[in-house]
Order: C-alpha cells, then sequence, then structure tokens
C-alpha cells in the first residue's frame, strides 16, 4: 500500500543550516565577510588583488579561495598580502557551505579583521548555496556582455552588492549600459553598483570604502 | 556537477524523512521548483539512479512541478507572468519596478512510501 508523506522542506535545508553556524562563527569574532561571485575571467582574484594593498595597513586580511583545481588564485591572494586558504572542489563548480567550514577551520578567525571569500567561476550554481557570510557581491564584466542579469536572474536577485569591471573596455565593446542596468533593476531594485576598472584602478577606492565601512560597522555592532 | 549536489540533498531529505516514517521503499518524489529558482533539468533522475542505487530509494520516480515567475508591477499594481523564461518590463506600463510574486519555490514537497 502506497502512502503519501508531507515533506515541504526545501532542498538547500542542509546547506542554509551550515551557512547559519559559518555565520554564527564569524559573527563570534566581528569577523566581516565577502562571498565573491563572477563567472570564470570576470576579474574576482584581480580586484581581490587590487584591494588588499588598499586595507592591509589597517586590517588583517584572510582569503579563502575556490577553484576546481589548482591553487594559483590563493598564492596571488597572499602575494598581495592575505592570508590564503586554496579550496579545491574536485570538480564541483561552486563552494559549498560545508567546504567553507573545513577552511575556516584552517584559520585562526580572531586574527582578522576581513575575509574575503572567492568562489568558484560561474554564474549559475554559486546562488543556489548560501555560505554565511555578511555581504554577496556579484562581479559583472564588461566583454561578458549586457544581457547576463536576463540570462542569469537568479545570480542577481540575491546580490549585496555588484562590480562592473573592465570599464576601460567600455570604448572597445559593444555594451549598452542601460539596457544592462534596466535588468538588475528588475532583480535588485537598490543593488549597490560600483563601476571598476582592475586595469587602470578606476572606482576601486569607493568600492574599498565600502568594504571599510562595512569591517568598521561590524566592530562596532 | 551542479545536479549531483542537488540531487545528493533531495536524496538525504528523503531518505530521512522516509525512515522516520518507517518506510521499506520510496517510490515517487515530488518536488516543486520556481522558474527563478535554479537551473535544474532530467540529469537530475540520472544522478539519482545512481546515488541512490543501495537505498530506500532506489527506482523512485522523481516528479517535477514547475512554478512560473510572477511579477506584481509596483508602477500599475498589475500582475504579470514571465514569458520563455525572459526577464521583460512591466506589459502594461513597461515599468522595470516589480516585486517578485512566485518563481523562487525549491522544495520537496512529499513523497510516496511503501
Amino acid at each position: 500500500m502506497t502512502k503519501k508523506i508531507s515533506v515541504v522542506e526545501k532542498i538547500h535545508s542542509a546547506n542554509d543550516q551550515l551557512a547559519l553556524e559559518n555565520k554564527q562563527q564569524l559573527d563570534q569574532v566581528d569577523l566581516f565577510s565577502l562571498n565573491i561571485m563572477a563567472s570564470p575571467g570576470a576579474g574576482k582574484t584581480s580586484l581581490i588583488e587590487k584591494t588588499l594593498p588598499l586595507l592591509k595597513s589597517d586590517y588583517k586580511i584572510a582569503a579563502i579561495d575556490g577553484d576546481v583545481a589548482t591553487s594559483i588564485d590563493a598564492d596571488r591572494a597572499a602575494e598581495a598580502g592575505a592570508t590564503a586558504v586554496q579550496i579545491n572542489t574536485g570538480g564541483q563548480c561552486h563552494i559549498d557551505a560545508h567546504m567553507l567550514r573545513n577552511a575556516l577551520m584552517e584559520l585562526d578567525l580572531d586574527e582578522f579583521d576581513l575575509l574575503l571569500v572567492e568562489n568558484v567561476g560561474n554564474l549559475i550554481c554559486p546562488a543556489s548555496f548560501k555560505l554565511g557570510t555578511d555581504k554577496n557581491v556579484l562581479i559583472a564584466s564588461i566583454p561578458e556582455g549586457d544581457d547576463k542579469p536576463y540570462k542569469y536572474p537568479a545570480m542577481y536577485q540575491d546580490v549585496d552588492a555588484l562590480i562592473i569591471n573592465k570599464i576601460d573596455l567600455l570604448p572597445y565593446v559593444k555594451f549598452n549600459m542601460e539596457y544592462f542596468q534596466k535588468g538588475v533593476q528588475m532583480l535588485n531594485p537598490d543593488l549597490i553598483t560600483f563601476l571598476v576598472s582592475c586595469t587602470t584602478g578606476e572606482g576601486i577606492e569607493e568600492w574599498v570604502n565600502w568594504v571599510v565601512e562595512h569591517i568598521k560597522e561590524k566592530k562596532a555592532a | 556537477m551542479h545536479e549531483l549536489s542537488i540531487t545528493e540533498q533531495i536524496a538525504d531529505i528523503a531518505i530521512r524523512h522516509g525512515e522516520k516514517n518507517a518506510a521499506e521503499k520510496i517510490t515517487d518524489l515530488y518536488l516543486v521548483i520556481g522558474e527563478l529558482s535554479t537551473v535544474i533539468d532530467d540529469s537530475v533522475q540520472f544522478y539519482w539512479d545512481l546515488i541512490t542505487e543501495d537505498t530506500i530509494c532506489a527506482g523512485a520516480t522523481l516528479h517535477f512541478q514547475r512554478i512560473p515567475a510572477n511579477f506584481l508591477c509596483q508602477e500599475c499594481g498589475k500582475e504579470y507572468q514571465m514569458v520563455d523564461g525572459e526577464l521583460a518590463p512591466c506589459p502594461f506600463c513597461q515599468s522595470t519596478k516589480m516585486e517578485i510574486l512566485q518563481g523562487k519555490e525549491f522544495h520537496l514537497d512529499s513523497i510516496n512510501i511503501i
């Protein structure tokens, strides 16, 4: 005899629970954390490289880098002044809360003021897996095209800050900023947006000021 | 590989509820998936058969109930649906200010057990 059982449980509930535990762990030591997401080549590591020199004299920074393989990104973050931990996801296209928890164990969290988590380059999967970080940041880059908010709505609707990178390429690439931002506005109307070039350094200061503001806010809380 | 980790999560939830209800076997799973929630396709059934081979879920059928994305226009107050999976302004007044009413669902609604 078949019997119907009501379940009504979110598919991501186990990951969400672990994310909550990560958040509690980070809150205990007032460590402000960012989950940085983007497609491959949008400039996640370059942004971290540009951000660290402006912060490292005042703040201690840890970077956790997720990649399918290699430690290239963690090496670059370490070179730029962070204490870096590499997560190799072994083929998985995103970091999940469990992987982050394991990486957090390798760090003496009490020592740090800022944690940067560099997710795997991907515009689909990381959106579904919360990590427990304070803010989710998405980097879009000009050469990717202006249709990305329309094609990857899940990624755009839940982030807390958007960086549009490689704006130095605007004169050379077909990219309709108005169309792009219209799509973003539909999904996430009050999203704070930074126009940045990691090559020329334009806009980096505004972004760094935003980060500093939040580090201080968390410490004061 | 996205589908693989999602399939594992679905199996964990189903097995937990099945065991709680002393199921010998889980025969069907009813999943509710909003159009905006995640990319998921028939490969889940393929992974399912691999992952659950030696569990009470072996051979179970996955049923997908897709929920279309529904928006409420903040300017004119009318409701509208997403067409062909593409985000578009309000068809009545062209405003881009909208509230998402549904389409973000992603849960296991129920299971059938023996």
